[in-house]
């Protein structure tokens, strides 16, 4: 990915229809009592008078149409090629936890391949007793586990560095997506192979064109890492791997190799392009870090947001968002809506869970004046949100990748929300 | 082969699989050594891994030109988005620094493991080990770090310093990070006063909504693919192409489409888009940089039909030497047709 997320025509945006909208719901929630019968109600509607789809018009469903916004956008100027590139979840516009998979965002480095289970091998080799292969079918005979982990790409908020640029939660956030897997644990396929004892590192790659390949500590590797070929209870989509891809929880998304067909035992890192010219961070004097591999605790208001917009006006409001730690469980989620001055804690749709995405809600009162609006993660090894100010007094602004800082919408009271830095 | 006898045949290798070494399950099949060598090229930083071979930074030159400047420029300097290979020295402190094989890149096992297993873009795998070999050696010379008489070897190779090998650290959050933004937050009287010091409207780089709106209804307007739709498609000459072999011929283009785009919206990429290709005079989509090859083939009156697109795919720098593309080429000459059908279903 282009590394430069500067220099962009104007473009004009849903401004005014989103502003319009929310003038009109103002009004309508104001005058709460209705003073003609409503014809959706009195009058007999086509939908229950006439016969809708039979079943099997759509062997395997899609969304209805009314939902045809909520899908996985890109933005152009960000890579030279759709085929090299990423899009983005539309989170503003889902609840709960679980990603669907057909709008959880898409990084290929050589495009999203076609690759059938009976094509598939997976090689286990290096340093090890035996130098296996597996089929597809060996693959899904070894016991099975499940486990629902958040996928983040390190690079997710990283072109808010040197200042607010995008505007929407699907833009700031949506490199992330969550889903439940089902898969052989990477500790049982390494074992089938046997490990020697100078074997400190794996290396994984994957099938397609850019080979992608990373180096993952034998500790790691040994204790979550998961080899999966099912999300959700179904196939993988062939955009995240089919059929089968790696999943390292709490890590960097570019660590969850698609497309898996090689597993090496090593002595030392490889040292591959994803490992050292990229996904490594620059700091002020110029020195990187490297072998940044958790994802730091992290929160995102989703709704409401530049792109879900308050459009009921005063009244009762649902201030919901997203919290996720790749060093464990979520504990606890604080909302501002005044820029960080004052706090209330929220409230969890769940307890948190170890390495997954977390739903809050703060149900509250809007009284129709401007928010600046934010949300602060902690997690179970006590770690804060940091601000974006802490984050830049100790990294600097060269920095692309784990960029997890408090992210503020300045709600205004048209109801239209906007992507701010505050001081 | 029936699903019955492929069961039966896999069932019968797991089997014996099971008698031949000791893991807890008995499942999969020893890997052959073929096979390892085959998938394992990785190399690593002290060379290990690295074949016999070696190319000089002339060959380097001219192999660039051909496979590798397309995206990445003449003098590895990337064009539009496309990595930058060369320069960037002394920027890594400096606002915007330029990361660069040279200026940021602390192996040079990285760059000869990812060229030889990745590159080019969308033809992976296709070059050879010496030509591996003299296209890092350009790169190494296009960042002033090689003389121009230069010849990169698996022997000298380990003796190459990459400037910024030293500029790394390991993840030092736990130190840095951690112990700082740990503890109970503040919640009450946090700050004195909030102002907004920037705001995402003011650079204006967002995606407008409009076009992925705009976009909807274009997907179920006739587009010219003939092949699916019973229907005859508007252009008289699209209906005369044999629809399997438009079918057969999508497929191929697979092989194509990383760096050629076609049909609603195609827009110029690595290669130009082929809306209307068949029946065009070469070298005529505007805004796409030709390569001075095919534009003195354009000169002559090249004109693109099924014989000349078939000529120049099955031999494509037989054909035209000193093309951009780079593309190994199709032998089939089913293939070749499929791909000349496939294309005259698209008009401009």
């Amino acid at each position: 990915m282009s590394e430069t997320f500067k220099g962009k025509s104007t473009s004009r945006r849903a401004f005014l229809r989103g502003a319009a909208a929310a003038g009109a719901g103002a009004i309508t929630a104001g005058a709460a009592h209705s003073a003609t019968p409503d014809p959706l109600i009195t009058e007999p509607q086509p939908w229950a008078q006439g016969l809708g789809e039979g079943v099997d018009v759509t062997p395997y469903g899609l969304p209805i149409k009314f939902e045809s916004d909520v899908v996985r956008r890109n933005v152009d100027w960000l890579t030279a090629d759709t085929i090299s590139s990423i899009n983005f979840t539309p989170i503003h516009a889902l609840d709960g936890t679980i990603t669907p998979q057909g709008c959880a965002f898409e990084r290929h480095h050589s495009g999203a391949i076609e690759l059938a289970k009976e094509d598939y091998r997976l090689m286990i080799n290096g340093l090890v007793d035996t130098p296996l292969v597996f089929s597809y079918a060996d693959l899904e005979r070894f016991p099975r586990e499940n486990h629902v982990y958040f996928c983040e790409c390190a690079a997710n908020t990283g072109m808010e560095w040197a200042g607010a640029q995008l505007n929407g939660a699907q833009f700031t956030h949506g490199m992330i997506h969550n889903m439940e897997y089902t898969g052989v644990s990477l500790r049982t396929i390494l074992a089938e192979a046997g490990v020697k004892p100078e074997g400190k590192w794996v290396y994984v790659e994957g099938a397609d064109a850019s080979s992608n390949g990373r180096s993952i500590p034998m500790e790691k590797a040994l204790d979550d890492v998961l080899v999966a070929f099912k999300a959700n209870g179904e196939a993988l989509r062939k955009e995240h791997g089919y059929p089968v891809r790696l999943v390292v929880p709490g890590w960097e998304g570019n660590m969850w190799v698609k497309w898996l067909r090689r597993i090496e035992v090593t002595d030392a890192a490889v040292q591959s392009r994803e490992e050292t010219s990229k996904y490594t961070d620059t700091l002020e004097d110029g020195t990187s870090r490297k072998w940044t591999w958790a994802m730091d605790a992290k929160s995102v208001v989703t709704s409401p947001s530049p792109q879900a917009p308050i459009t009921h006006g005063q009244g009762p409001l649902v201030i919901t968002g997203l919290a996720w730690s790749g060093r464990g469980a979520i504990t606890r989620v604080d909302v501002s809506k005044d820029g960080g001055k004052t706090w209330e804690t929220a409230r969890l749709a769940k307890p948190g869970e170890r390495m997954a995405l977390t739903r809050f809600y703060l149900d509250t009162t809007w009284d129709g004046n401007e928010m600046l609006l934010q949300s602060r993660a902690m997690d179970e090894t006590g770690y804060v949100q940091p601000t974006k100010t802490q984050l830049r007094d100790v990294r600097g602004l060269n920095s692309i990748y784990h960029n997890n800082c408090i992210q503020t919408w300045w709600v205004k009271p048209n109801g239209e929300a906007e992507n701010v830095e505050v001081s | 082969m029936s699903k019955f006898l492929k069961f039966t045949l896999a069932a019968g290798f797991v089997i014996s699989a099971t008698a031949v070494f000791a893991g807890e399950y008995g499942l999969g099949r020893p890997a052959l050594p073929e096979e390892v060598a085959a998938w394992d090229v990785k190399v690593m930083p002290d060379g290990r891994g690295l074949p016999e071979g070696s190319g000089d930074v002339w060959t380097g030159d001219e192999v660039f030109a051909e496979n590798c400047a397309v995206c990445h420029g003449d003098f590895a300097e990337g064009v539009g988005n496309w990595p930058k290979l060369a320069g960037g020295w002394d920027t890594l402190d400096h606002d915007d620094p330029l990361k660069t094989v040279g200026s940021y890149w602390p192996y040079l096992s990285t760059v000869w493991d990812y060229v030889n297993r990745s590159m080019p873009f969308g033809n992976a795998q296709s070059l050879t080990n010496d030509e591996v070999y003299a296209i890092v050696a350009y790169i190494l010379y296009s960042n002033n770090l090689v003389d121009e008489d230069f010849t990169l070897s698996h022997e000298n190779f380990t003796e190459v310093e990459m400037p910024n090998a030293g500029g790394f650290i390991l993840d030092d959050r736990a130190e840095t990070e951690y112990a700082k933004w740990t503890g109970e937050p503040c919640m009450e009287n946090c700050k004195d006063e909030v102002k907004i010091t920037m705001r995402a409207r003011v650079l204006d780089v967002t995606p407008d909504e409009e076009k992925a709106e705009a976009a909807e209804p274009a997907t179920e307007e006739p587009v010219a693919v003939a092949a699916a739709e019973p229907e005859p498609a508007a252009e008289p000459d699209v209906a005369a192409v044999d629809p399997a072999l438009v079918a057969a011929g999508e497929k191929v283009f697979k092989k194509c489409k990383a760096c050629h785009q076609v049909g609603e919206g195609a827009k110029n990429r690595a290669g130009p888009q082929l809306n209307g290709v068949m029946g065009r005079a070469a070298g005529a989509v505007e805004g796409f940089k030709y390569s001075s090859a095919l534009m003195a083939k354009a000169d002559e009156g090249l004109v693109w039909n099924e014989e000349t697109i078939s000529a120049f795919l099955a031999n494509p720098r037989g054909y035209m030497k000193g093309t951009k593309m780079g593309f190994a080429g199709l032998k089939s000459e089913e293939d070749q047709a499929a791909i000349a059908a496939y294309l005259s279903s698209f008009s401009d």
